[in-house]
């Protein structure tokens, strides 16, 4: 019989993105044997992505452990709800809506040319990690359909050929950006 | 009491049964596969998700889950309409659709549910032909608990099991829709989780979803070796439970049988686990008597259950000083047989092969760790359950009808009363009390039927008084109950002397690898009842009178707690588990 | 801001600030000089710029020192999202659409500065074929009626004065001070008041029986989570009233015997998540929300919780699982909430548009509430028109109003002269209705029985170009994907559904194929557990029942008659037509045409992927795809 010996992955995301989290969490004074504490888990979780940008094992473990709660309840939800992600999303975060109001006028299209342009697949990131596709379903602005927010900036009437147009702005930026890092070579 | 009517029979039932419960009585069958209600161990699976019970209830629009519908006064209720069987036969029809159809090449093959109910239902084709179906990969890595998600029809009686009744919080459903599944967080190998292998979460299954990892194959192999001396160890639940798989009344012990027949089968020497459980009730009783008196790392905790240890270890490590340092006897069973036994024989241990049968899926796990082998070479080197053991007698043709009764080799095969009950809740405390009385005070026990400890409910306290001192014992069993009470010694509440603990509600009996049985409740009374008998048989009740074990003390051992002894008889663990501290 | 004390307090803080909206309510008699501006402030809006449009204007009345008879306020969605960016001018009561930061010079320029109305950028009334000034003769308010959006448009959300100065917290005032939680119950239930989150059970009868159970503790859920793709009533009423829908559930409160109350709003709304997070400070701020509230003893207090991103999480006890932190898989029926729902205590789940519509009925009573709307569903709805319909946005009307008058006299019919094909109410549980139905008056029972629902009011507009098999695919795709995979019928059946679907848009549907999608979806309409599965395949069903000659063609003749379906379609250059221009060459992603200049292209069959390109490209209307 072969014994393996379970293996714990170490802590490797920063110190400081740990303190902020707890730093929250504390705020919220959660009592190990109060039986409702559980309710204010997905706030938790929703601060921690914002806080770490994703919810890697490492970050459920710590949020478990602060609820006194299993990791296996933790992933549970997180794996329910589309909103937490387990992997880092790009720098550039592109949802298009997939809503029926933007879907009957097309947006099924605009998503297929992200896809293309970017060589990626919905929920996928781009292999330097600039950018990153999902489809959502309705920000609530179905008037100006098909809809896809960049960044949480919302561009309305986007048919496919407004695409690269809207990519090519996120794209300078970038250059822009990295600019230092070239400098220096 | 409400009235209703089911399929034209009228049914007067207690207000808040279900209708499916409410149909029972009166006999009328209803399919269930995700439903269950185990009393006895508070589990109520509450789910209502395969829908397979589905009834017609007169003014309601859709169809109701009987398991989970509530009746109702004036209630006119039709189990088998037309409609009800075809949108029933349509479910299956889905459930099949995504699994796979390995019936025949699958553990749980007429133990399953599901394939029962395709066999009730006449189902002869497979609908949905070119529809997806999960793929999963199997997860073995524990090297004791089985998992194959494409197997699992999502009744999350595991979860229940696992979260709510062991409170082990090991297991959870993952995802959403058609990809959801259950296992460990983050679909990690189950080895990097807190699961303890305590095997509920198997014996509630209803598919081969979940198992236990099997080593049929290897055992054989061994067998069929002629450079390897090949010996067996039988736990005590072992033989009230196999005889079930043969056509035994529930419970009917089988031991001079299950003998037999593994002698038939080959295997060099047939030890008896039960020796290892005297073994470790003196030596336990030795250092439980030096920290009693002592009044040092009180309550001790005993050890001999290595799900209740994983536990212990993972959930509450601040309490880890506190258990016995003895081994389960299985493990002591292992470590004289390679040493004291393969000496006297003159056996080379690399040449011995040590195969232990358990009620358990954790001594499978138990067997593998590291601090359990010596010079690399495990004391057991591997763990049937008793379900497997079943199926190799099957498989060579031996029906333990007809074997005739035999005995355990010696010297690893007498054992006395007290051995054997450590398979039941309560017995390892039982035992020891037994050994303990004797030794402190010095006068002989008239009677050693501790029955205040016996049975399967919650926390079980018994005080004995040993002269100078009183001491308070509490036994348990099932994680649920010992999460409570060792949560009370963490605040200070309990004030127990000795806690016995084991991971099963109502102890080995109902392992995690026994047979699998529809009537959990009435299984392990009658199983329970089955090693008091043979305890009520034996001539020796009390583990320090095992001849064969005072006789291991004189010629090897030495002293209870001497060097030898803590060498091969004691333990301790490393410290790399899981960190979890849920609730 | 001081607390206010007792229900009288806040009649005098009415008083006070009444005047705030003098020059929008009565304007009539306001010096000239004297104006304000309101800058729509709601989502659609919002992406349009429109924030910079009342940053604009704000420097510009900075600039010209007019901060003391000049004023532009942010207010909620006008409904007519499509023509947004909208800015309203009081007290001339003006209504100008596309309003870009460019525009806000002009008009301040022009009308503000120069009392002159800027014609262009006026709504244009497309029968009569010229301008219109004012919101009320705009088309697309004649027949509406906005009780649930009654502020929407004429207050700043962000400031609780202006909601009490409409009245705001009277109706909780009047409620605590002179009735008992039994009056207000009697109230509601004889307003006739349905639930806007889509069943349309009786508000009263709930609370009712919410009250009639005991607890130690009970709670009042506000459901904002609004998961209807393509919907946007709840966010519109968030993001510009949501003082109503706090002042709703303390009205519930006081009626079931609850301090505590959540409102569960979908993390997609940042803005109505904003304005609420403000509103609700503010109302705790002036003691309206909290303990002893003006003065009655009675404790409430409100807490917000964010969704995740779950459709099923609309569904009430999925919802309460979700605020309870767990997984938001939803639980059989009964218990029903009201017996026992958060923490197991009784529990009222309400609709956001319910709860807003609840102050009006207990200031104006019961006897004006019900006097609106049909026999049996009273008042008004509130539905996003959203679709290939001109006017997209949200609209209020009467129930009863038939789907015709919506579609043609509020939504101005059909986007670019394309023919109606069907309306799609209901969202995923819902269904098409078709041109024969188009006078259906829309109430519960009516939608219903042409084999759709009222939902919470999302109203998709098809036009001749939806495929309806391809549609009945896409909400499938959305209800398999939002299932929670709790039971066998929705989690394994919706996926078969779509595998069907999914099959006969790609050309490989077989007839047998079609009596199994009506087989399985009466599966699983029958046996789900919660009303997500039980509705899911309505939108088969109804498009099966309306628009069966669609289906036939896909599993007959492999054709889409729609052109939507891409792998049934084969993209051919009519030689007659071409030019040999090269522009559909050019655009080929896949380099599938070949021709040279001035000659005769052709598409290689083999190498085309349907994008549709070339199509779009040729101008002179050589592809055809059919
Ligand atoms: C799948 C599903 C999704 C739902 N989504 C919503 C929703 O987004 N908003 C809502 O108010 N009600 C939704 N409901 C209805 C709620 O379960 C509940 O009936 C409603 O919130 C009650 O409020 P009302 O009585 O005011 O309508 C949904 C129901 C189901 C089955
Ligand atoms: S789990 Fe049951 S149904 Fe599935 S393959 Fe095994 S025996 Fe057959
Ligand atoms: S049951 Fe059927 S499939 Fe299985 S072995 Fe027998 S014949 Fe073969
Ligand atoms: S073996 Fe025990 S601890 Fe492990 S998953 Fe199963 S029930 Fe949970
Ligand atoms: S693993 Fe077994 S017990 Fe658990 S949900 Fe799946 S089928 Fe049920
Ligand atoms: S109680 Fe027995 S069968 Fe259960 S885990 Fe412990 S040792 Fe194994
Ligand atoms: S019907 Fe669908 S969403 Fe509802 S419980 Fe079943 S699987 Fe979940
Ligand atoms: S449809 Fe697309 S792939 Fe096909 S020929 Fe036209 S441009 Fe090329
Ligand atoms: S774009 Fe039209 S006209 Fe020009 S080459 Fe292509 S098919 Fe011919
Ligand atoms: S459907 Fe896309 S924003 Fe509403
Ligand atoms: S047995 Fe009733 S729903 Fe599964
Ligand atoms: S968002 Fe501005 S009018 Fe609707």
């Amino acid at each position: 019989m072969v014994g393996s010996r379970p293996t714990q992955p170490t802590r490797q995301l920063a110190d400081e993105l740990y303190e902020q989290l707890d730093a929250y969490i504390e705020t919220l004074q959660i009592d190990p044997d109060d039986p409702y504490r559980r309710e204010t888990l997905i706030r938790s979780l929703h601060r921690a992505q914002e806080i770490f940008g994703y919810l890697p094992a490492e970050v459920q473990r710590h949020v478990a452990g602060r609820y006194a709660i299993s990791h296996a309840e933790v992933s549970g939800v997180i794996s329910f709800y589309n909103y937490f992600t387990t992997t880092p999303k790009g720098k550039v975060q592109i949802d298009v809506c997939l809503g029926t109001a933007c879907y009957v006028n097309g947006a099924d299209k605009v998503l297929q040319e992200f896809e293309r342009i970017l060589n990626i697949k919905s929920g996928e990131v781009t292999p330097d990690g600039q950018f990153s596709i999902e489809s959502l379903r309705c920000v609530g602005a179905c008037s100006l359909a098909p809809v896809v927010t960049v960044n949480g900036k919302v561009y309305g009437r986007v048919q496919p050929e407004k695409v690269q147009e809207i990519l090519e702005h996120y794209l300078v930026e970038i250059d822009r950006e990295e600019e230092p890092i070239h400098v220096k070579n | 009491m409400v009235n209703l009517i089911i399929d034209n029979q009228p049914v007067s039932v207690p207000e808040g049964t279900t209708i499916l419960e409410a149909a029972r009585q009166v006999y009328i069958h209803i399919p269930t596969l995700c439903y269950l209600n185990l009393d006895a161990m508070k589990l109520h699976n509450q789910t209502a998700s395969c829908r397979i019970c589905v009834v017609e209830v007169e003014g309601r629009c859709n169809l109701a889950p009987s398991c989970a519908t509530p009746v109702a006064e004036g209630m006119k209720v039709t189990t088998n309409s037309r409609r009800v069987l075809s949108a029933r036969r349509t479910l299956l029809q889905l459930i099949l659709s995504n699994h796979p159809t390995d019936c025949l090449i699958c553990a749980k093959s007429t133990d399953c549910e599901l394939q029962n109910l395709a066999w009730e239902f006449g189902i002869n084709a497979q609908a949905y032909q070119h529809g997806e179906q999960s793929s999963f990969s199997i997860d073995k890595s524990s090297g004791a608990l089985k998992r194959d998600p494409d197997k699992c029809i999502m009744c999350r009686r595991c979860e229940t099991m696992c979260n709510e009744v062991q409170t082990v919080g090991a297991l959870t459903a993952f995802g959403r829709g058609f990809n959801v599944t259950v296992g460990p967080a983050e679909m990690q190998p189950l080895v990097n989780s807190n699961c303890v292998y305590c095997g509920q979460c198997v014996s509630v299954c209803p598919t081969a979803a979940l198992t236990g990892v099997g080593y049929i194959d290897e055992t054989w192999a061994a067998l069929f070796d002629p450079s390897k001396k090949v010996v067996v160890q039988v736990a005590p639940a072992v033989r009230v439970a196999i005889g079930e798989e043969f056509g035994f009344p529930m419970g009917q012990p089988v031991t001079g049988k299950l003998v037999a027949g593994l002698r038939r089968m080959g295997f060099n020497a047939v030890f008896d686990t039960t020796f290892g459980a005297d073994l470790t009730v003196v030596e336990e009783a030795h250092e439980i008597i030096e920290r009693v008196t002592q009044n040092e790392r009180l309550p001790v905790l005993t050890s001999c259950c290595p799900g209740w240890i994983n536990f212990l270890r993972y959930h509450f490590p601040n309490l880890s000083y506190m258990p016995s340092s003895c081994k389960s006897p299985q493990q002591m069973v292992g470590a004289v047989s390679k040493s004291y036994y393969a000496e006297q024989m003159g056996i080379d241990p690399k040449d011995l092969v040590m195969i232990s049968v358990m009620p358990c899926i954790a001594k499978k796990y138990e067997a593998a760790m590291p601090e359990h082998s010596r010079d690399g070479l495990p004391d057991v080197d591997y763990v049937i359950t008793t379900r497997e053991l079943a199926k190799m007698f099957k498989e060579s043709g031996i029906d333990l009808r007809y074997m005739p009764d035999e005995s355990f080799d010696h010297p690893l095969g007498e054992s006395t009363g007290a051995g054997v009950i450590f398979g039941a809740t309560g017995g390892v405390l039982e035992a020891a009390l037994r050994t303990i009385y004797e030794e402190v005070t010095g006068h002989d026990l008239e009677d050693v039927n501790f029955t205040a400890v016996r049975g399967i409910a919650g926390v079980k306290e018994a005080t004995i008084d040993l002269g100078e001192r009183t001491v308070c014992v509490a036994a348990t069993s099932g994680l649920g109950n010992a999460r409570k009470l060792l949560e009370n010694i963490e605040k200070g509440i309990s004030k127990y002397d000795v806690i016995e603990i084991m991971a099963c509600p109502g102890g080995c009996v109902n392992g995690g690898g026994q047979p699998y049985s529809q009537d959990r409740a009435e299984v392990i009374e009658q199983r329970i009842k089955g090693l008091y008998m043979i305890d009520g048989w034996q001539s020796h009740r009390k583990s320090h009178q095992n001849p064969s074990i005072q006789h291991l003390y004189q010629e090897f051992l030495g002293e209870p707690g001497s060097d030898k002894a803590h060498e091969l008889l004691h333990v301790t663990y490393y410290e790399d588990v899981p960190a979890v501290h849920s609730k | 801001m001081s607390k206010i004390k007792s229900y009288q307090h806040l009649l005098d803080t009415y008083q006070q600030h009444r005047p705030l909206l003098n020059l929008r309510l009565n304007g009539a008699g306001a010096e000239i000089s004297e104006r304000v501006i309101l800058v729509c402030g709601g989502t659609g809006c919002f992406a349009g710029e429109s924030r910079q449009v009342l940053d604009r204007f704000q420097e510009l009345i900075a600039g010209n020192e007019l901060g003391s008879t000049v004023q532009a306020l942010v207010t909620g969605c006008f409904g007519l999202c499509q023509e947004g960016p909208i800015v309203k001018i009081y007290p001339d009561d003006v209504f100008y659409i596309r309003v870009t930061p460019a525009e806000a010079d002009a008009i301040f320029e022009q009308h503000i500065l120069g009392n002159q109305i800027v014609e262009r950028l006026l709504v244009e009334d497309p029968e009569q074929g010229k301008k219109v000034r004012t919101q009320q003769d705009i088309p697309f308010y004649k027949g509406q009626q906005r009780i649930a959006l009654r502020h929407c448009g004429l207050i700043n959300p962000e400031d609780i004065r202006e909601y009490i100065a409409v009245e705001g917290y009277q109706a909780l005032g009047k409620a605590l001070a002179e009735m008992s939680p039994e009056a207000v119950i009697d109230t509601v239930k004889s307003s006739g008041l349905r639930g806007r989150g889509g069943a349309g059970f009786p508000t009263g009868l709930k609370w009712e029986f919410a009250r009639g159970y005991s607890g130690d503790r009970k709670y009042v859920i506000c459901n904002a989570d609004e998961g209807d793709p393509g919907a946007f009533m709840d966010a519109s009423i968030m993001e510009g009233d949501a003082h109503s829908v706090i002042e709703g559930m303390a009205i519930a409160g006081y009626a079931i015997g609850a301090n505590q109350g959540y409102v569960y709003i979908r993390a997609e709304y940042p803005l109505a998540i904003q304005r609420l997070q403000v509103a609700l400070e503010q109302a705790q701020g002036m003691g309206l929300i909290g303990k002893n509230i003006m003065g009655s003893g009675f404790d409430f207090d409100i807490d917000i919780r964010l969704g995740a991103g779950a459709f099923v999480c609309g569904e009430e006890t999925a919802l309460i699982h979700s605020l309870q932190g767990m997984r938001g898989e939803p639980r059989t029926k009964p218990p029903f909430p009201a017996q026992s729902g958060l923490w197991e205590c009784p529990t009222v789940v309400n609709n956001v548009e319910t709860l807003a519509t609840v102050p009006v009925i207990l200031s104006q009573g019961s006897d004006w509430y019900s006097a609106i709307g049909t026999e049996a569903s009273k008042g008004t709805k509130s539905f996003s028109l959203a679709g290939q319909v001109c006017n997209v946005g949200l609209v209020e009307v009467p129930m009863g109003t038939t789907l015709r008058e919506i579609v043609f006299d509020i939504g101005g019919g059909i986007r670019d002269g394309a023919e109606f094909k069907a309306v799609q109410t209901g969202g995923p549980s819902g269904g098409c209705i078709p041109r024969q139905f188009l006078d259906t008056p829309i109430d519960y029972e009516s939608l219903r029985a042409v084999g759709s629902m009222m939902g919470s009011g999302g109203m998709i507009v098809l036009s001749e170009k939806t495929c309806m098999v391809n549609l009945a695919r896409f909400y499938l795709e959305f209800t398999a994907d939002e299932s929670c995979g709790r039971c066998v019928p929705c989690r394994i059946g919706t996926k078969r559904l779509l595998e069907i679907l999914t099959a006969i848009t790609e050309g490989r549907g077989t007839e047998a194929d079609l009596v199994e999608l009506r087989r399985l979806s009466e599966t699983i309409i029958d046996t789900s557990l919660c009303g997500l599965g039980q509705s899911a395949p309505n939108p088969v069903l109804s498009t099966m029942k309306y628009f069966w000659d669609e289906y036939e063609a896909h599993v007959k003749d492999h054709r889409c008659p729609a052109g939507v379906c891409e792998k049934l379609l084969h993209y051919q250059i009519l030689a007659e037509y071409c030019r040999g221009c090269t522009a559909c060459k050019r655009v080929c992603p896949v380099d599938a045409i070949s021709g040279s200049a001035k000659q005769v292209h052709v598409i290689d069959q083999t190498r085309c992927i349907k994008c549709g390109s070339c199509m779009a490209r040729c101008k002179f209307n050589a592809i055809i795809n059919n």
